[in-house]
């Protein structure tokens, strides 16, 4: 019994071991992160306050860096004097034009990122220093965009944040707070419409609109940190990232020297760029919303290939269109036609390859995959059509079916009566 | 010297009782009265079986059995069997009618009382043979494996796990494994095409046997008038001029099922995809609106207990009640005799209540 009671007795205690080595522990963690600098500055208006709550949702304090990372002095010491001695490296307000070299002694130190993130890049102010923000930067100007202006400053969140401003969603927006305000991109001499046209994109759509985080965005086709424009050379090189079987077909048609030789920018020629909409088959063509009339006049070689391939696509269109419909109606009257919608399926991949197709920009190339996609939306209206018989079939048939149970409903009931009535 | 007709005939009659047969059927009288029309009611639940077998036999020609082949059996018969999309839609339209002509003749067999005794045993083979049916459709239900009978399937099949003890093994019983598979298909359609049909053969033989051996109920009050005034009791043959009739109302009822089949196809929607979400909105057949509605409805919390499981034991009280209905239907001690009308009423108020609400509901 003595040795139940010392056993009891025992584990008691090493439990209250094991809650005091928590308390201790927590108590160790906290004062690891003792952050004397809030103490003070939660409490102080702009531009000198920082809340507790605005600074708990910034990154490095969450990796556990105080103030003094960036600030210098000893955000230990509850002394301010101690805290904010020059003599112990306490900077103050950090200058603009010190910013990015500040950020750069940790984010390009591979070293010391790797014990905080070690798929982190270390090449961000490489980059930069490449970039036209960065160039401007090393010659003194104050007003390009540094580290900061992206990331903010004490309520940096990390990029896969949704609230970050380099959020996928929030980056044309950042970039906007600049490029969209004329008076302060007055100096540089560029337009400021790039976020209005955006707005007006595909792109944006996808973005926005469908919640797709990979479509395209500002740094996209800019880059991030080593932003700039693309040249006109390698605006190709840029879409392809994205559209690989249309820049591979456009390597090869008879625009590409063409473009080069009249210093055209490839695909933004007929696209454009900020503003680019969803593309219809009347860009293709000799019609009013036709870009190929932009260049090609009427009689010359280019212009008649351009009509071609805008009747080609047509036509498949509408056969697609025409069998839908059909398949469509008579699915809403009951019949079963769900291996022909399949079929229908073929035929819009093959209108969608040859909307890809139509960037090698020859009428013959493109006439293969439209023959291709005629013949099946054919068979899938042949097999409309032969619903839609059937449908009829099966009216006439419950017609007569029906009489023929009247007449012998009426037979039977004359029959009824004339035996009863023996 | 005899015809051959003849001589087959007597040939025939010798070793079959043909006549005594046809003797006992014009023997039978049924009795006319203003509430004779409900005895229809169970022969057309009869004739709809037989559709379902005749159909269903077609059917199986084509029809194959697997995860991978149900769906394209059934969308060649649709498509390419000469008129099989007339037998596969006759078939579906045929079970939703059979279900709804049983439960008819139930309630009609209950408000007129034709459960006393000595017809006890009558009552309880029709709803064993309810049950059945409902087990038909409810085991029919998966075999064209598209997205709505698949996860239809999967809510069923995860009702009866709520009940204590045997919950879970009854759904691994139907399921045929944890979760809804080729297993499951082929489980179901042994069920309905080999098992469910065996016994529901037996217990409609026993239930028209018996029919046949007491004759046709008639309501009490109008049986205590005839013994009254045995001049006002009316009656005809059964056979051939009930039997000319029920014949008429199955010509009916056929028009109707071909009216149904070719006016409004039975759909057969998209292949079932276990990996897909289970559609917005998914509800059962509309004979099982009723409990999935309740079950919906039920708090999931009740005196401490789970909600969903006394909704489960609650259907089968009922279900339990029903079956020994005739046996409850007493004078003494508590005068049931009087309540179960109004009972009857009030469920099946519910039950329709419940159906429109769950049909209607989102």
């Amino acid at each position: 019994m003595n040795d139940v009671r010392d056993l009891v007795t025992c584990r008691r205690r090493t439990g209250l071991v094991w809650a005091a080595l928590l308390v201790c522990s927590g108590l160790m963690a906290f004062a690891q992160t003792k952050n004397s600098c809030l103490d003070c500055h939660s409490n102080l208006p702009e531009p000198l306050g920082v809340s507790v709550e605005t600074y708990s949702q910034n990154i490095h304090a969450q990796k556990g860096l105080t103030c003094a990372a960036c600030h210098g002095g000893n955000a230990d010491s509850d002394d301010p004097e101690k805290a904010m001695s020059r003599a112990t490296g306490w900077k103050g307000k950090i200058e603009r034009k010190q910013i990015p070299e500040l950020c750069a002694s940790c984010h390009a130190d591979a070293e010391r990122m790797k014990k905080y993130n070690p798929g982190l890049r270390v090449d961000q102010f490489q980059q930069y220093k490449t970039s036209v923000h960065g160039i401007k930067w090393a010659k003194g100007d104050s007003k390009v965009a540094v580290c900061t202006d992206c990331h903010g400053v004490h309520d940096l969140r990390a990029p896969s944040d949704p609230r970050s401003n380099v959020h996928p969603t929030n980056i044309a927006t950042t970039c906007s707070r600049c490029h969209a305000d004329a008076e302060y991109m007055k100096p540089y001499g560029i337009k400021t419409d790039q976020f209005a046209n955006y707005q007006q994109s595909v792109h944006h759509d996808a973005m926005m609109v469908r919640g797709d985080l990979s479509a395209p965005t500002c740094t996209t086709c800019h880059g991030n940190h080593g932003a700039t424009p693309p040249g006109v050379a390698n605006v190709t090189n840029v879409c392809s990232n994205c559209h690989v079987f249309q820049a591979q077909l456009f390597e090869t048609s008879p625009h590409k020297d063409a473009f080069a030789a009249m210093g055209f920018p490839g695909c933004v020629t007929c696209h454009s760029n900020h503003a680019i909409k969803h593309p219809t088959d009347e860009m293709v063509g000799t019609g009013p919303k036709a870009v190929c009339t932009k260049c090609h006049t009427e009689g010359d070689a280019g212009f008649m290939q351009a009509d071609a391939m805008h009747n080609q696509l047509a036509d498949l269109a509408s056969a697609n269109a025409a069998s839908e419909e059909l398949l469509g109606r008579v699915e809403r009257q009951g019949m079963e036609v769900g291996q022909a919608k399949l079929q229908a399926a073929q035929a819009r991949d093959a209108l969608l390859k040859a909307r890809v197709t139509v960037h090698a920009f020859r009428d013959s190339e493109l006439k293969r995959d439209t023959d291709a996609g005629l013949a099946v939306a054919r068979q899938t209206h042949v097999a409309g059509e032969k619903a839609l018989e059937e449908w009829r079939f099966r009216r006439v048939g419950l017609g007569l079916s029906l009489v023929m149970i009247a007449f012998t409903l009426v037979g039977l009931g004359l029959y009824i009566r004339n035996l009863e009535q023996k | 010297m005899a015809s051959p007709v003849a001589s087959v005939r007597d040939w025939f009659h010798e070793r079959f009782p043909l006549d005594d047969l046809i003797a006992l059927a014009q023997k039978k009288k049924v009795p006319v009265h203003r509430y004779s029309y409900w005895y229809f009611l169970g022969g057309m639940t009869l004739f709809l079986f037989g559709v379902q077998v005749l159909t269903g036999g077609l059917l199986l020609m084509y029809y194959r059995p697997g995860a991978d082949e149900a769906f394209e059996s059934v969308q060649f018969i649709m498509t390419q069997v000469q008129f099989g999309w007339l037998v596969r839609s006759v078939h579906s339209w045929s079970a939703n009618l059979l279900v709804f002509m049983a439960f008819a003749h139930l309630f009609s067999v209950l408000f007129l009382r034709s459960y006393r005794k000595p017809r006890e045993l009558t009552w309880v083979s029709g709803i064993l043979l309810l049950f059945l049916m409902l087990g038909f459709g409810f085991s029919g239900y998966l075999l064209p494996w598209n997205t709505l009978s698949y996860f239809a399937t999967k809510v069923g099949t995860e009702i009866p796990a709520q009940i204590p003890i045997i919950g879970r093994p009854v759904m691994l019983f139907l399921r045929g494994g944890e979760d809804i598979t080729g297993s499951t298909l082929t489980r179901l359609y042994g069920f309905h095409v080999a098992i469910l049909p065996a016994v529901a053969t037996l217990l409609i033989g026993v239930h028209l046997a018996l029919i046949q051996w007491f004759g046709m109920s008639v309501p009490p009050g109008i049986e205590e008038r005839w013994q009254a005034h045995p001049a006002e009791k009316k009656e005809i043959r059964f056979f051939p001029n009930f039997v000319l009739r029920e014949l008429m109302a199955w010509y009916v009822a056929l028009g109707l099922l071909g009216a149904l089949a070719a006016l409004f196809p039975w759909g057969l929607g998209v292949k079932a995809d276990p990996f897909a979400s289970a559609p917005a909105g998914i509800k059962p057949e509309w004979y099982f609106l009723s409990m999935f509605q309740t079950l919906k409805l039920i708090p999931a919390k009740i005196l401490g207990l789970d909600g969903e499981m006394l909704g489960i034991l609650a259907f089968g009280v009922i279900g339990a009640a029903a079956l020994l209905l005739p046996f409850l239907d007493q004078e003494k001690p508590f005068n049931t005799r009087r309540w179960i009308p109004g009972l009857a009423c009030v469920f099946l108020g519910y039950m329709a209540a419940m159906t429109v609400y769950g049909w209607v509901a989102k």
